[in-house]
């Protein structure tokens, strides 16, 4: 797979819909239209904008030049676009965080994970204790650019020692 | 090597399978030694007395436990426990067999995982060979794979190589239970030592994918478990499975041995992949150079299941 400039790369499209039936098929319709690929679709679970809106993110593949076209097509179409990158995020991470989260201020934790720059949080489930001291558990599924993996890996450990967490990380080899 | 006679140094669990197996091979037992005593006989031990006598006595015969190792016999079964740092008594046992040019079958991981150079070193100046297949994964053959594939030809192994983790996992995940509750289950069944710290603690499978790297590495580098990162599973809440079954995965502790170095812990695996295998069974994914990738499962442990690698030692050694 070379990489020549008019092949076709993953863009990653983040989008603002109103929580009502058919607002997402109506959304990702322009964007075949366009000549898009649509790749994947994250809904971030249970995550609503400051605005009431659910947020989504799409991963659309296309040839470099019809990637504005995309957008343009998309804000026609009445579709909040809030961030538009070519910056390919196209390989996911699906991470476990154990330990005593709520103590050490998850909402911090989640902050620094935010602040990785080739990382971003896509889904967030969170499993509280049952038990007072008992320690609880996270599930991040982050989206990182290519390549990256180690380093955002090693980025999160980093996050985890500092809080005594610890990261259960998905086997990256070997898991076909 | 057939019709072999054996000493073996150990009558715990695996040594005591070897004992009652060896006939079966076509292999005599010459020397039983626990830790208090010994019995020897050059034309072979009655091996059904010796054993009722370690049930009823506590011992296997009268002589001392050190006339086993001067005793006749071609093969040095080695089944003592497992030592960490200098790995005595294990490698002394070995040592005393290579210097009288015997060979030597190892189901203790001590030697094998902590001084391999020795080991070698030892073999080399020595008629006798070591062979340690039982140390990694019981009755699968692993080590003999690579030996079959060559080193040269085996990138990277890793796996699933401690069946009582495994079943605590797998425990945790089907019923939903937390660590301590399904801990006490595996003690209660047998699975898991009153004293589980070696192998909640990813000691034991740390030791096992030392080895495979030593084997790997084939010389050109030595590993012993202080070049290995080891984290074990007792700090895993129950919910940490929900959240992974609720995604198509679950957790297993996971070893690795690859060129950049050892490491065993907990790893987030595909459900329905090859290494969530289930209960206290084992799997090793072994990387080729020109073949893809082998799977290899079966029993990581038990009596019969380590004393049958270890015979199938004794039958590969060469004369
Ligand atoms: N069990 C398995 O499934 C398995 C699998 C792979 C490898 N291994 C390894 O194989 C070895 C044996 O395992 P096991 O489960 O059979 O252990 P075990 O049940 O604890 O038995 C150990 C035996 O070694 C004897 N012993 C201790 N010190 C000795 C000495 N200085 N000289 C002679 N004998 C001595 C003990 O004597 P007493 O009877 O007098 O206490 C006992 O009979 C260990 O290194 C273990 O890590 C075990």
């Amino acid at each position: 797979m070379s990489d020549t400039a008019s092949e076709v790369q993953t863009h990653t499209i983040r989008l603002e819909l109103v929580d009502e039936p058919g607002e997402l098929l109506g959304a990702l319709e322009p964007i075949s239209e366009a000549g898009g690929n649509l790749m994947s679709i994250y809904h971030e679970r249970g995550n609503v904008t400051p605005r009431g809106h659910i947020p989504v993110e799409v991963d659309v593949s296309c040839a470099p030049d019809r990637f504005d076209r995309i957008v343009d097509s998309l804000r026609e179409a009445g579709v909040n676009v809030i961030q538009a990158g070519s910056e390919r995020y196209d390989e996911e991470l699906v991470v476990l965080l154990v330990g005593h989260l709520v103590d050490t201020d998850l909402s911090d934790t989640l902050q620094q994970v935010e602040a990785c720059a080739n990382a971003s949080l896509t889904d967030l489930s969170l499993s509280a204790p049952r038990g007072n001291d008992d320690s609880s558990s996270a599930r991040m599924r982050l989206k990182t650019k290519s390549g990256t993996t180690d380093a955002v890996l090693s980025t999160l450990r980093e996050i985890a020692d500092g809080k005594d967490l610890h990261v259960i990380e998905p086997l990256t080899e070997g898991t076909q | 090597m057939t019709g072999a006679r054996l000493a073996v140094l150990g009558v715990g669990a695996v040594g005591r399978s070897v004992v009652e197996l060896a006939a079966e091979y076509g292999h005599t037992i010459t020397a039983v030694a626990d830790s208090s005593s010994a019995a020897i006989d050059a034309d072979g031990i009655d091996t059904e007395a010796v054993l009722d006598r370690k049930a009823d006595e506590g011992v296997v015969g009268d002589a001392d436990p050190d006339d086993a190792l001067d005793a006749d016999y071609d093969v040095l079964v080695e089944a003592t426990p497992t030592t960490l740092g200098d790995a005595e008594p294990g490698f002394s046992h070995v040592a005393h067999a290579l210097n009288r040019d015997k060979h030597a079958v190892l189901a203790n991981k001590g030697p094998v995982a902590e001084r391999y150079g020795d080991l070698r070193e030892l073999e080399a100046d020595s008629d006798g060979q070591i062979r340690f297949e039982a140390t990694v994964g019981g009755a699968i053959p692993i080590c003999s794979t690579i030996d079959d594939f060559g080193p040269d030809h085996i990138t990277a192994a890793r796996g699933v190589l401690n069946g009582t983790a495994n079943f605590i996992l797998s425990r945790m995940a089907a019923e939903g239970l937390d660590y301590d509750h399904v801990l006490a289950e595996a003690q209660d069944l047998g699975v898991a030592e009153a004293d589980p710290t070696f192998d909640v603690e990813g000691i034991d499978a740390a030791l096992k994918f030392v080895i495979l790297s030593n084997v790997l590495a084939d010389g050109d580098e030595e590993y012993t478990l202080d070049d290995a990162t080891v984290e074990g599973i007792t700090d895993i809440p129950g919910t940490a499975l929900e959240l992974a079954a609720e995604d198509g995965r679950t957790i297993r502790l996971i070893g690795e041995a690859t060129p950049e170095g050892v490491s065993v812990g907990p790893r987030l695996v595909p459900d329905d992949g090859p290494l969530s295998v289930t209960g206290t069974l084992n799997i090793v994914q072994l990387e080729t150079t020109h073949a893809g990738r082998l799977n290899i499962s079966g029993r990581g442990a038990g009596g019969p299941e380590t004393a049958t690698a270890v015979l199938s030692d004794v039958s590969r050694l060469t004369q």
